[in-house]
C-alpha cells in the first residue's frame, strides 16, 4: 500500500469540492425558479414510461403515470399565481439541470482525485464517506428525472448535497492520507459502495418524505401527496435490497476483519436498526391503515435511523468502526 | 411480510369461547400484520439500548467501568440486562415472539401459494371492456391456440375454453416473498445453532512461543453449551515473527500501516508445517476454525539476579499498551523465587525514547527505533502465597519497599544493567520482543448464514420486481372478420410499466402485420 501522498491531486479535490458545492448552489436556484414561476404541470406531455429494460429492479414499485392528476395541480395553482408563466423559468429549470450534471462531474472528479492522490479507495473515512454519499443522493435524482417527471426533487436534492458537502468540508475534513490496515481491504469496495448507494436513494425518499408531510391540501406547485409518496416508496423499493447487501457484505468483511460476522458494534446495531424500520415501512404500506402519512412517518423514522447510523454512530458512540477519522 | 390481507383481531377477545377459542384469539392476535409491525418496531427499539451501554460481550473492561463509576445505576442496569442487552431474556422474548408471528404467517400462505401454483388461471370474465387494460383489434386467422401459443411464448401459464384464452404470469413474487421470509427463519436458527455448538477465545503469543488448540492454551475460552474440549480443531502453530508498519513522516506520523504475523502452522499432528503471513484481513482457517490477528505490543525481555547472584528471572514480559500513539508500555515483573527477598518491578517501555524538555523521557513513535526501559523496582513480599488470585499486569506494592524510582534518571537501553541498591540483585534489558493477541473462533453457522443471508436478498429481490398478471382473450369470429377482445389486471399494486407490457403483448397478438399502428384506444391507464 502506498504511503505516500499526491498532495497535488490532493489539493485539487478539495478545490473540485468547493466547486461542487457551488454548483449545487446553483442548480438549487434554478430549481427553485423553476418550481415557483415555471410552467404549470399540465403543459408536460404526459409522459410514456420506458419499459425498465435493464432495470427490471427500477419497475418494482409503481411508476407515476397520474401526470393527469399532477396536471391538474399545477393548472390550478398556476391559475393562482396569476397564469403566466415566463419563459425564462423553464429554462432556469433546463439551466439546473445542466448545472447538476457539471456538479455532479465535479463530485465525481473530487471523488476519483481523491481516489488518485491516496491510492486507494476515497471511503476510507467520514469526510470522504459524507462526500461520496452527496454524490451519490445527486446521481439517484439525476437518474431518476431521466427517467420520471420529478424535476420538482431538484431544489430540495440539491440543498441537501450542498449542506451536507458543507458541512463535511466545514466539519468532518481530513487531510488525505492512508488507512489503518483493518480498512485495508476490498471489501471496502464492496460493503462501503452499496451503503453509499443505498444511502443516496435513501436520501432521495426522505426527501420527498418531507415534502410530503409539509404539502398542505389544495393547489401547490408540488405535486400531489400520491406521487410524492410514490416516488418515495420506488427509491425505497430499489434501496432496501442494497442495504440489506451492504449490511450482509459488512458482516462478511466483519468475518474476515474481526473474528465474527456479527458482534452488536454499535455501527451493527444502528444498521440492524434501520434495515427493521424500513423492513416496518414496506410493510407499513402494504397493511390497509397505514398508507400515507402514518407509512410516511414511518419513512422518516427510518431515514432518521439512516442518517444516525451514517453520521451519530461515529461521532457519539465509541465502538469498532470509530476509526473512520472524526476530526 | 408485505402480506396484504390482515386478520382483524378484535382485541377486546371473545367472551366464553373456551381455551380452544382464547388459543386461537391469541394466535390471530400474534400473527396479525399489525402486531408484527409492533413487533419490528419493538425489536428495534429493544437494541437500541445495546449502542448505548456498554455490553459484557464486547467490552467488559467497559462494564467494569461502569459499576466503578457510578455502582448505584450500575448495579439497577444489570438487574435490567442493559450489559448483556442481546443476550438477556426480554430481548430473546421480541425477537422469538416476531419469528413466531412471522412463521404464524409464512406457513399459511406457503401452503395457500402451493395450491394458487397447482392451480390453472381463472376463466375469462365476461366482460373484458371493463379491466383496466383493454384493447380489441381484428385478427384474421387468429385462433384460440395461436393467441394461447403466443402467450406462452411470453411465458405466461394459459388455459383455454371455448373462445376465450386466460394467462397468468408472476408467481415468483409470492415465491420470492416467502423465500424472503423462510430465510430470516433459518437465519435464526443458523446463529443460534453458531452460538450452541461454536467457541471462540483469545491467546496472547509472544515472538518465538507457540500455540496449540487445546482449551487449556487459551486466555480466555468461551465455548458454546454443547462444545466438548476434545472437539477443537487439533492444530497449533509458532509465532516466528511480528511486523508492524507505521507512517514515519508527516502529520499522520506513527498511524499503522500494515501489520504482519509470520506463523508456522502445523494443521494436525504429524502434518507437514506450513508457513502462514497472518494479518488484519486475512484469517488463518484451519478447517473452519479461525485465527484472526487483533492487535499487538511489545515484550521486552530481562535478565534478573537476586541477591545471591542467581539468575532468578530471565525471559520476555509482555506489556500493555497505555498510549496507542506512542506505544508507551506498562509491564509487571513478579520474581517470586528471588532470594532473600523476593523482587516485583513496574517497568515503563518506550519504543522509540527521547529526553523530554523537563528531564523525563517520552516515547515518540510506535516502532521499536530506540527502545529503552524505565525500572521501578520493589523487593518484600509479593503476596502470592496469600491464595488470593492476582493480574498479572499489577502489582501491588502497599507492602513492598520501594528500591529504585527510574522516573526521571536515563533508562535503560538494550544491553545495559541496573544493579539494585543494598545488594538486592540486578535488572537487565536482554533485547525486545512483539507480542500478538489473537482471536480463535470456531461457528459451524456462519456458511448456513450466510446462505441463509444470500436467499433472503435473492427473494426480496424478486418479491419487489417480479409483477403478478393475469391476461385474458376472446376471439369472436364475426361476419367474415375474427375479432379479438384482450383484458389484463395486474393484481400488484401500480403498474402503468404493465400497461406498456400490455400494449407491446397486444402488439403480439396482432401479429407482424397489423404494424406498430397503435390499437390502444381501448388501453385505459392503470389507476
Amino acid at each position: 500500500m502506498p504511503t505516500d501522498v499526491n498532495s497535488g491531486l490532493a489539493t485539487l479535490s478539495d478545490q473540485l469540492i468547493l466547486a461542487t458545492v457551488l454548483l449545487y448552489v446553483l442548480a438549487m436556484i434554478g430549481y427553485a425558479l423553476d418550481l415557483g414561476f415555471g410552467r404549470a404541470r399540465a403543459a408536460e406531455p404526459a409522459r410514456e414510461l420506458v419499459p425498465a429494460g435493464g432495470g427490471a429492479v427500477a419497475e418494482a414499485g409503481e411508476v407515476t403515470t397520474t401526470d393527469a392528476r399532477t396536471g391538474g395541480d399545477g393548472t390550478g395553482s398556476a391559475a393562482g399565481a396569476g397564469g403566466t408563466r415566463p419563459a425564462w423559468a423553464a429554462r432556469a429549470g433546463t439551466l439546473a439541470v445542466a448545472l447538476s450534471c457539471v456538479g455532479w462531474a465535479a463530485n465525481l472528479g473530487a471523488i476519483v482525485t481523491r481516489g488518485f492522490a491516496v491510492g486507494r479507495w476515497p471511503w476510507g473515512n467520514m469526510y470522504e464517506f459524507v462526500v461520496a454519499i452527496c454524490f451519490a443522493a445527486v446521481t439517484a435524482f439525476l437518474v431518476m428525472q431521466a427517467r420520471q417527471p420529478v424535476r420538482f426533487l431538484g431544489a430540495f436534492v440539491s440543498v441537501a448535497a450542498a449542506l451536507g458537502l458543507g458541512f463535511a468540508v466545514r466539519y468532518l475534513h481530513v487531510q488525505a492520507g492512508p488507512v489503518v490496515p483493518a480498512l485495508n481491504s476490498y471489501w471496502i469496495a464492496i460493503h462501503v459502495t452499496a451503503a453509499i448507494f443505498a444511502s443516496g436513494l435513501f436520501i432521495v425518499a426522505g426527501v420527498s418524505g418531507i415534502l410530503f408531510l409539509g404539502r398542505k391540501d389544495g393547489p401547490s406547485r408540488l405535486p400531489g401527496r400520491d406521487d410524492l409518496e410514490r416516488v418515495a416508496h420506488r427509491a425505497i423499493v430499489i434501496a432496501f435490497p442494497i442495504w440489506t447487501f451492504a449490511v450482509i457484505a459488512g458482516a462478511l468483511w466483519a468475518d474476515k476483519a474481526w473474528g465474527r460476522y456479527w458482534g452488536w458494534d454499535p455501527k451493527e446495531v444502528w444498521a440492524f436498526i434501520t434495515w427493521i424500520a424500513y423492513a416496518a415501512y414496506l410493510h407499513a404500506r402494504a397493511t390497509a391503515g397505514w398508507r400515507g402519512r402514518a407509512a410516511v412517518i414511518v419513512q422518516l423514522i427510518a431515514f432518521g435511523c439512516l442518517l444516525f447510523n451514517l453520521v451519530g454512530v461515529n461521532i457519539f458512540l465509541s465502538g469498532l468502526h470509530s476509526y473512520a477519522q472524526v476530526p | 411480510m408485505t402480506f396484504t390481507q390482515e386478520v382483524r383481531a378484535d382485541p377486546a377477545g371473545p367472551a366464553g369461547l373456551g381455551p380452544m377459542g382464547w388459543l386461537r384469539w391469541a394466535w390471530r392476535l400474534l400473527t396479525s400484520m399489525r402486531t408484527a409491525l409492533i413487533l419490528l418496531f419493538l425489536f428495534a427499539l429493544a437494541s437500541v439500548p445495546g449502542s448505548i451501554y456498554p455490553q459484557r460481550s464486547i467490552s467488559p473492561e467497559k462494564v467494569a467501568q461502569y459499576f466503578k463509576d457510578s455502582p448505584g445505576v450500575a448495579r439497577w442496569l444489570d438487574r435490567l440486562g442493559l450489559f448483556d442487552v442481546f443476550t438477556s431474556p426480554w430481548f430473546a422474548a421480541t425477537y422469538l415472539l416476531l419469528f413466531l408471528s412471522l412463521a404464524g404467517c409464512v406457513i399459511p400462505r406457503a401452503a395457500a401459494h402451493l395450491r394458487e401454483v397447482r392451480r390453472t388461471p381463472p376463466a375469462a370474465p365476461r366482460n373484458l371492456s371493463r379491466l383496466p387494460q383493454h384493447a380489441s383489434f381484428e385478427a384474421p386467422g387468429a385462433t384460440v391456440e395461436s393467441i394461447a401459443a403466443q402467450l406462452r411464448k411470453k411465458r405466461f401459464r394459459t388455459v383455454t375454453g371455448p373462445g376465450w384464452v386466460s394467462a397468468e404470469k408472476g408467481y415468483l413474487r409470492e415465491t420470492g416473498n416467502l423465500l424472503f421470509h423462510v430465510a430470516l427463519l433459518a437465519l435464526l436458527v443458523a446463529v443460534g445453532a453458531g452460538g450452541l455448538y461454536g467457541y471462540r477465545g483469545n491467546v496472547l503469543l509472544v515472538e518465538g512461543n507457540g500455540f496449540a488448540n487445546t482449551v487449556a492454551a487459551y486466555d480466555r475460552y468461551i465455548p458454546g453449551q454443547n462444545v466438548s474440549a476434545e472437539s477443537l480443531e487439533p492444530f497449533s502453530f509458532t509465532l516466528s515473527d511480528f511486523q508492524a508498519t507505521y507512517v514515519a513522516t508527516g502529520d499522520r506520523r506513527g498511524q499503522p500501516l500494515d501489520f504482519s504475523a509470520k506463523l508456522r502452522v502445523t494443521d494436525r499432528p504429524g502434518a507437514r508445517e506450513r508457513p502462514y503471513d497472518l494479518r488484519v484481513n486475512e484469517p488463518l482457517d484451519v478447517n473452519g476454525t479461525q485465527t484472526y490477528l487483533l492487535g499487538h505490543g511489545y515484550a521486552p525481555t530481562f535478565k534478573i539476579l537476586d541477591g545471591k547472584g542467581q539468575v532468578a528471572f530471565e525471559g520476555p514480559v509482555p506489556c500493555l499498551t497505555a498510549d496507542q500513539v506512542t506505544y508507551t508500555s506498562e509491564c509487571v515483573i513478579k520474581v517470586p523465587d528471588a532470594v532473600p527477598d523476593q523482587l516485583g518491578f513496574l517497568v515503563r517501555f518506550l519504543p522509540t525514547t527521547v529526553p523530554a524538555q523537563d528531564g523525563s523521557y517520552v516515547s515518540v513513535f510506535p516502532g521499536a527505533a530506540n527502545p529503552t526501559a524505565q525500572v521501578f523496582a520493589f523487593s518484600g513480599d509479593l503476596g502470592m502465597k496469600s491464595g488470593r488470585p492476582q493480574s498479572v499486569y499489577q502489582l501491588d506494592t502497599k507492602n513492598l519497599k520501594p528500591l529504585v524510582m527510574g522516573l526521571n534518571t536515563k533508562p535503560l537501553a538494550i544491553g545495559e544493567t541496573l544493579p539494585l541498591p543494598g545488594g538486592a540483585g540486578s535488572i537487565q534489558l536482554t533485547g525486545v520482543r512483539e507480542w500478538i493477541s489473537l482471536q480463535i473462533a470456531y461457528d459451524p453457522g456462519r456458511i448456513p448464514a450466510l446462505i441463509a443471508a444470500g436467499l433472503s436478498v435473492l427473494g426480496l429481490v424478486l418479491s419487489l420486481t417480479v409483477r403478478r398478471r393475469r391476461v385474458w382473450a376472446r376471439v369472436k369470429e364475426g361476419e367474415g372478420a375474427t375479432e379479438v377482445e384482450v383484458g389484463g389486471l395486474t393484481r400488484t399494486e401500480g403498474g402503468p410499466g404493465f400497461a406498456e407490457e400490455f400494449s407491446q403483448i397486444v402488439t403480439a397478438l396482432r401479429g407482424p402485420e397489423a404494424g406498430d399502428a397503435a390499437s390502444r384506444q381501448g388501453v385505459k391507464d392503470a389507476h
